[in-house]
């Protein structure tokens, strides 16, 4: 058995920023478990701009803000075990873990989660068909064109519509494939309006709303897709793209509190789980905002973590946080009084498009917050509200609950 | 009909016997008759062992409890049965016995279940128990409302579906039988010693005897040979997996009360860890139909709701459809020919995997009926072959370590095993393939994170490029 102070599982840009982190507040031993050869999370697959805006203050493409997030936590002294996949747990803060040398066990004092989210696939999604070739994720799309130089397809249709459907669009036209058309059943595109205006110029797309994939034809490979308004187009590709479930497998076998409507584990303010010892960060727990918000995300749980090492505390008190519809969820989902969260927000996602609400907060008969939302009310996007009321709610007060006003 | 066939035998190879179609049948007869003094062919339409109807069953290994007393699918399941579970463990395939519970839904139901009880006396098998509604949920505590009574068949075992004729196929080409992927039969010439088989390809060979084991294609066979005494008409069956998370449901198999037309829908643990509900039945005339469909998923849905609910909440895994081989007899369509020196494996349906040593011996016997000499090999001239154990209850490559490291994450495959299927007999030659020897791409993410990396692996080994493998080229 080996030990470390703190091991962190997953090497995406939350677990990489909160190696940094704790490592730069003084915490000696500092593990980061990475399943894959490299790490650097899903960053590397993506060949587009678009990263390290929030956390590393410049912009720079997703395998390059990977390397930089790698480079500094070599700089910083945590110790990058990759081809190391956690596999279940061995003790309360213990973990089994699967290298090509067989099954071992790592022991620390603390564990930080930071497994990230997937895509759902087709079959997760039920769209029914034969499997054939031709259907992949937005994940493995990334992976084949910009890793292995494949060009999956000449004509693709698109399943979403949210910002990871129109990074779909770029790798597709990066490798030569033509987009007939990106679906959802929302009434409109979820993604900012000068991505869907520069894609729909530059790359004609059209995005078909209030329709979604019923069924996809073909017997070896994809032919065509038929919606669910009874459109059929002629494609050889579909990429299914959002819908994002966390990689939770871990967080369950370790019977940690999970939150019912995102699927990711049930954290505070603090980033700490139901468990004494077991943090959890990125887009575990908020199933899926951009990288850079991650990275802050994994970078301010270092404190808690920290903090958690000196003193052994572990609130075990929390107040809920209650998201009404059509609030889908809000992370985080719990509240210990006292502890500050990461960016000062709660991020939240929404069912449908809606207009000039404002958002109440309240615990019993108390108002506690009343206010915009920061951004516009749309499905699949980032919503965040201010966090700057968590300090005058009552400790033994009722649960907190969130809903949308006219 | 040509007479001519012995003159022409320089120009095709001859075989004392020809397995047509490498299904869990197919290739267990091949095994079979490798261990003899014979030369085999074992021929397949498609470009993989077990890519037809074997591909999506219901992996279990039953006791055939359920048969037609007296029938000959009760005798070869039970025969069967005894085979594979001492064959399986011996060879690397996953075997896990879980049990199953039939589960009775409503007082009719609950009231037909002494008679199956004596129908499984009368199939040979005694241990079922009769058990009341408080039982049934003590065993099973995640069933939904309503089970009104159950049978507990204590020796249901799961299986690895794959595993089985991989390894027949494997073993009977280490025993020298020659493996002919891609050939399909669309002709056959019977002359006076040896019959003329032609295949797409515009190739042929000769064999002197000739086993059907063509599955949903098996009367296709038959007619060639001029008979019709059954015609295929494919049963579908769709699959939910669910995921491995969903697994702590259920301790065994939930079995349904049968009737006349099908097993019903099951939901059962998989030796892969995950939880299976399935499959449909659905009477239909294509045998090429074998997508899933709305209409399907969603009755399944209904079904699994109804049985375990909480199932619903889980993740779904993927989905499989497939085609029974069911004919308008409810038994086992077999035949020889003594004239055709022909042999017939027609009609297997569901309980084919459990069956599937039991025909091979059947074939054989028919087989010596009709004039085949027989003679096996000595023990020492036999050679034993092994498949990579898949299933969860017993130690994977991951574990032990030595093979990598691990490239499919959601089912824990290593480097090496997909290596290996690439490169061990019978090879792999699609992406379906590899799935099915190794779990790869299996999983949750359904390659969200390995697919680029598999299909790179896979085009490492051979001359076939990323793009072949991928199926886009």
């Amino acid at each position: 058995m080996t030990t470390a102070d703190v091991v962190i599982v997953g090497g995406g840009p939350a677990g990489l920023s909160a190696a940094i982190a704790i490592r730069r507040l003084g915490v000696a031993d500092v593990v980061v478990l990475e399943r894959e050869r490299e790490a650097g999370g899903v960053p590397r697959h993506t060949g587009h701009v678009g990263y390290g805006m929030r956390d590393l203050h410049r912009l720079m493409t997703g395998p390059r803000y990977a390397q930089a997030l790698r480079t500094q936590a070599e700089r910083a002294g945590a110790r990058i075990a990759t081809s190391t996949t956690a596999t279940d747990w061995a003790g309360p803060t213990q973990l089994q873990i699967a290298t090509a040398q067989g099954i071992s066990t790592i022991a620390a004092r603390a564990i930080v989660l930071a497994t990230g989210v997937r895509e759902r696939p087709r079959a997760a999604r039920l769209v029914p068909g034969d499997r054939v070739a031709g259907v992949f994720t937005t994940g493995a799309l990334q992976q084949l064109t910009h890793q292995y130089h494949q060009t999956p397809g000449k004509v693709a249709v698109i399943v979403g519509a949210e910002h990871v459907s129109f990074s779909a669009v770029l790798t597709l036209r990066h490798a030569g494939c033509r987009v007939a058309a990106m679906v959802t059943p929302l009434p409109r595109h979820q993604t900012y309006s000068p991505i869907r205006l520069a894609t729909a110029t530059r790359y004609r797309v059209p995005v078909v709303t209030g329709a979604d994939i019923a069924e996809i034809h073909g017997r070896s490979r994809v032919e065509a897709v038929t919606l669910t308004d009874g459109t059929r187009i002629e494609c050889d590709t579909v990429v299914f793209t959002g819908d994002w479930i966390p990689d939770h497998e871990l967080a369950r076998r370790g019977a940690i509190v999970i939150d019912h409507n995102h699927r990711g584990p049930v954290v505070d303010g603090a980033s700490r789980t139901d468990r004494a010892g077991v943090f959890a960060v990125g887009n575990l727990v908020h199933p899926a905002e951009t990288a850079d918000v991650c990275a802050i995300g994994g970078r301010h749980a270092a404190t808690s973590v920290r903090q958690f090492l000196s003193d052994g505390s572990w609130p075990t008190t929390p107040l809920r946080v209650i998201p009404e519809a059509p609030i889908l969820w809000i992370s985080p989902a719990i509240l210990h009084p006292g502890t500050a969260l990461a960016r000062d927000r709660f991020v939240l996602r929404v069912s449908e498009f809606l207009h000039s609400r404002t958002i109440a907060v309240t615990q019993g008969e108390h108002v506690l917050w009343h206010g915009n939302v920061v951004g516009a009310l749309v499905p699949n996007r980032s919503i965040s509200i201010a966090a700057d009321w968590v300090d005058t709610v009552d400790p033994a007060g009722a649960d907190i609950v969130v809903r949308l006003n006219d | 009909m040509a007479d001519d066939g012995d003159s022409a035998a320089d120009v095709y190879d001859v075989y004392d016997a020809a397995v047509i179609g490498a299904g869990v049948v197919g290739t267990a007869v091949a095994r079979l008759l490798s261990h003899h003094r014979l030369s085999v062919a074992l021929i397949d339409a498609e470009a993989d062992v077990g890519a037809g109807t074997s591909k999506a069953n219901t992996a279990i290994l039953h006791t055939g409890f359920d048969a037609t007393p007296g029938s000959l699918e009760s005798r070869l399941v039970a025969r069967g049965y005894e085979l594979l579970s001492a064959y399986g463990p011996s060879v690397g395939i996953a075997i896990e016995h879980t049990g199953a519970v039939l589960v009775a839904w409503d007082d009719e139901q609950a009231m037909s279940l002494p008679k199956l009880a004596a129908r499984a006396a009368a199939n040979g098998y005694g241990s079922t128990e009769i058990i009341d509604a408080a039982t049934v949920y003590h065993l099973e505590p995640h069933l939904g409302p309503g089970a009104t009574a159950g049978m507990v068949v204590p020796d249901e075992h799961i299986i690895d579906p794959w595993a089985a004729p991989l390894a027949y196929a494997r073993e009977a080409i280490a025993n020298g039988v020659t493996w002919l992927p891609n050939h399909r039969v669309t002709k056959l010439e019977v002359a006076a010693d040896t019959t003329l088989l032609t295949t797409s390809p515009g190739e042929g060979l000769r064999a002197r005897f000739i086993v059907n084991a063509a599955g949903l294609y098996s009367d296709a066979i038959n007619e060639l040979f001029g008979l019709d005494s059954f015609t295929v008409r494919p049963r579908r069956g769709e699959l939910i997996v669910f995921d491995k998370l969903a697994r702590p449901l259920l301790n065994r198999t939930i079995l349904p009360v049968p009737t006349a037309h099908t097993k019903g829908v099951l939901v059962a643990p998989t030796v892969f860890g995950n939880i299976m509900l399935g499959p449909t039945a659905e009477d239909i005339d294509d045998k090429t139909a074998t997508g899933s469909t709305r209409h399907g998923l969603d009755d399944l849905l209904a079904k699994g709701r109804r049985i375990v609910p909480a199932l619903l909440t889980e993740e779904v895994t993927a989905v499989y459809a497939g085609l029974r081989a069911a004919t308008q007899h409810s038994d086992y369509q077999i035949e020889h020919h003594r004239d055709l020196r022909y042999v017939c494996l027609g009609g297997i349906r569901s309980t084919g995997l459990t069956a599937s040593m039991a025909l091979a011996e059947e074939a054989l016997a028919r087989l010596v009926e009709c004039g085949l000499e027989a003679d096996s090999k000595d023990a020492d001239q036999l050679r034993s072959i092994r498949v990579t154990n898949l299933g969860e209850a017993f130690e994977r490559p991951y574990q032990m370590g030595g093979s990598g490291p691990i490239v499919c994450h959601c089912e824990r495959v290593t480097h090496d095993e997909i290596h290996d299927a690439c490169t061990n007999l019978p090879p792999a030659t699609t992406l379906d393939g590899v799935r099915r020897r190794t779990r790869a791409l299996a999983g949750r993410c359904q390659g969200f994170y390995c697919s680029a990396e598999v299909c790179a692996i896979a085009a490492a080994v051979g001359d076939r490029t990323m793009a072949e493998w991928l199926g886009v080229s």
